[in-house]
């Protein structure tokens, strides 16, 4: 494109910018005292909005027009370079994640980062088995986390069940209710499923607000109980009974942020592992066949019924032990932990990972949690950024962070299967 | 009897609602075969910018009249259709032909993006207007119960149908609409006839844009509260209504509508006004259980 050319391409981006910016940022409705609305006026933010949208438009069109003079060719030495250096890369994370309590100048701030962050890495590892193995559309994932969070708090609340028993309790129920979703919806493919389990997600947030005498409504449930190092309660105390007093160490608060720390990194550990060891067994064989032809996998006999209720009943039970680590690391839940965008955000890491990569999603809930932790004082722009962030990766890389696939089979070698041929299911 | 009349009409003015913007949804799904999830935030700025628009023609003193009214509308789906042309535009086009997932991620992020640019530029807080076509006409009265059919109820079934006309009308009998069936059959096939399905595609979310800005204004004029968050609920709803007719289908989208509106009215009037949500989505799982494409829907014959 030549020079004059993109500067009119960039003044027609301004145009559009003026026409979408002119009523909405120029114009603010505000409401007055009496309770009538008033306008207020803000026309240089609209200017420079639409002096960003020129100048950006201007400059990306340049550089793009430049860029496509390049003859695409294979894998550059650069790539391939970074590729050797990826083998090292997952084995590096995790050490780093191991010591990272004891690391100097790691406080309390950046351990609850850490905890936030490996929580989501949990829950798109859990979504990843729905999703990226089984190639099931599920946009009610948080359901799962809600029940996994709701069952542990209940059962604290009316039957007193420490939480090492309601761990287990919560991740079991979830993946019952896991099969209940799952049940009804096996039918039904790609979006179909995808508004059904969204609605299944919405209608247990709606129940949870509206049953107020079991759930405490809004208000949620506070005063949950903590965890303990296997009955020894971290209590400042130091008595005999806590901690600290039978380690013989200073009490104090940081213990029990390292204990939560250490317990969500081995659950997430968890979740890997049993992924890792089942895509090898027949069932997990059975999740990827279902991924990349459904039809295929019924003529060979698979039975395609048990094989999406497990995919569900195993995504879910990985969230309801989410769930029960969220309740206690909070002590107080409520509905408004669980809404859709929380499963949009799950399912956006998995997507931006590269479904079916246990490296990837790692990576991506690092890059979308940590970094949306990062930016904590954009305020009210922090969202907005977030969602940019979305698009602008999907626009960049739609297979998403780690697009190809090592197959889990191979007859001689295992070869890396290309961004193009990779399956992605159709359910 | 009276009870159960007034609630029908209060379901189908909300259920012409939910149709406008179910036909964006299906429109959209029928040509590229994505859920447009940012549909639902499209009406949520339509109604904030028909707001301003009625704040804009008050501070002009020209805010009467049944023109004035057209006036609004004009002016939202015109800035709402660029709205929608910018989507598809920015977060939709690079994706095309690319896998299947990348587009509903996009979408999502484009939701989060419009919800949180209204609350950063017009503030968080709810915003109210005073009714601007008060009054209604009563059709019975029972006892102490009257019958209330209002003049903006009127209006939104009036209106709703004559856009949907001329948008049959414009499906079936124009040049335009011909181009977007076929790119809905097949789009390789249309691009190889010489139709340009870029701008077919383009026109199909500036078409669903503006009819979501109808139902936006609309919401604006009948409820006269509206913030930020209002396009969640209302686009998933429309989504629900969009698959229940069958997605794909246009008459399906507005019987879906409808069907939506009337489920959630008359379970509020009857049963509980909380659990008025869950009575919408059970109805659209149990209905799809049995019918799995929808009502309306084809039924998808396979290439094996």
């Amino acid at each position: 494109m030549t020079p004059a050319a993109a500067v009119r391409d960039a003044a027609i981006a301004a145009l559009v910018a003026f026409g979408l910016f002119a009523m909405l940022v120029g114009l603010r409705t505000d409401v007055s005292p009496t309770g009538g609305l008033f306008l207020r006026q803000r026309w240089a933010d609209v200017a420079l909005l639409c002096g960003i949208v020129f100048a950006g438009r201007l400059a990306l069109t340049l550089w793009l027009g430049r860029r496509a003079l390049r003859p695409s060719t294979g894998p550059t030495p650069l790539t391939l370079q970074l590729q050797r250096l990826g083998r090292f890369f997952a084995p590096a994370m995790l050490a780093a994640a191991l010591v990272l309590p004891f690391i100097p100048g790691i406080g309390r701030y950046e351990l609850d980062i850490g905890i936030l962050v490996l929580t989501y890495v949990m829950l798109g590892w859990g979504l990843n088995i729905v999703v990226g193995l089984a190639g099931l559309l599920d946009l009610g994932y948080v359901a799962f986390y809600a029940i996994g969070a709701y069952s542990y708090a209940l059962l604290a609340q009316y039957f007193g069940l420490s939480f090492w028993i309601c761990l287990p309790l919560a991740g079991i129920l979830a993946a019952f209710w896991g099969v209940i979703l799952g049940f009804p919806v096996l039918r039904l493919r790609g979006d179909y499923l995808a508004i059904v389990t969204l609605a299944f997600g919405e209608i247990i947030r709606v129940v949870l607000i509206n049953w107020a005498s079991l759930t405490g409504g809004p208000n949620g449930i506070s005063g949950i109980p903590r965890p303990t190092f296997f009955g020894l309660p971290f209590s400042m105390s130091g008595g005999e009974g806590s901690f600290a007093g039978f380690f013989g160490l200073e009490p104090s608060p940081s213990h029990r942020v390292i204990f939560l720390y250490y317990l969500i990194f081995f659950l997430a550990l968890l979740t890997n592992w049993v992924t890792i060891r089942l895509r090898r067994q027949p069932l997990g064989r059975a999740w990827e066949a279902l991924r990349e032809d459904e039809i295929a996998c019924r003529s060979l006999g698979i039975n395609i019924r048990d094989t999406k209720l497990s995919a569900f009943a195993i995504g879910a039970m990985f969230g309801g032990f989410a769930g029960a680590f969220f309740a206690t690391r909070q002590a107080f839940i409520s509905p408004e932990s669980f809404t859709f965008i929380e499963s949009a955000i799950i399912l956006a890491i998995v997507v931006l990972g590269g479904l079916g990569s246990q490296v990837g999603v790692a990576v991506a809930a690092l890059v979308m949690i940590g970094g949306f932790e990062v930016f904590r004082n954009l305020e009210e722009w922090r969202m907005l950024v977030f969602g940019a962030a979305m698009v602008v990766i999907m626009v960049l890389r739609p297979r998403g962070l780690i697009g190809t696939r090592t197959p889990t089979i191979a007859l001689k070698e295992k070869r890396i299967i290309g961004k193009d041929l990779v399956g992605e299911g159709r359910g | 009897m009276a009870y159960a009349l007034q609630q029908l009409i209060n379901g189908i003015s909300l259920g012409m609602i939910y149709g406008l913007i179910a036909v964006g949804y299906t429109m959209v799904y029928g040509i590229i075969g994505m859920i447009n999830f940012a549909h639902g935030d499209i009406f949520m700025i339509s109604a904030f910018i028909a707001l301003i628009a009625v704040i804009l023609l008050s501070l002009g003193g020209l805010m009467d009249g049944p023109a004035a009214i057209l006036l609004v509308l004009v002016i939202s789906m015109a800035i709402t259709a660029l709205y929608g042309w910018t989507l598809e535009r920015v977060a939709y086009r690079p994706l095309r032909g690319s896998f299947r997932l990348a587009p509903l991620i996009s979408a999502i992020g484009m939701s989060i993006v419009l919800q949180n640019y209204v609350q950063v530029s017009q503030g968080a807080r709810v915003k109210p207007l005073e009714p601007l076509v008060p009054g209604g006409i009563e059709v019975m009265r029972d006892g102490a119960f009257v019958v209330q059919f209002s003049y903006i109820q009127m209006l939104i079934i009036a209106v709703t149908l004559v856009v949907l006309a001329v948008f049959t009308i414009l499906v079936t009998r124009t040049p335009l609409g011909r181009a977007m069936r076929a790119c809905e059959q097949d789009r390789r096939m249309a691009a190889l006839l010489g139709i340009d399905t870029d701008r077919t595609i383009s026109l199909t979310f500036v078409i669903g844009a503006s009819l979501a800005a109808v139902a936006g204004t609309m919401y604006l004029l009948r409820y006269g509260v509206i913030d930020f968050y209002i396009g969640f609920l209302a686009g998933v709803k429309a989504f629900t209504a969009a698959v229940l007719g069958g997605i794909g289908s246009l008459p399906g989208a507005v019987l879906g509508g409808l069907l939506i509106g009337l489920i959630e009215t008359f379970w509020s009037a009857y049963f509980s006004v909380q659990y008025k949500d869950v009575a919408a989505f059970s109805i659209l799982a149990i209905t799809l259980i049995f019918l799995p494409t929808g009502l309306l829907g084809r039924q998808e014959v396979e290439k094996v």
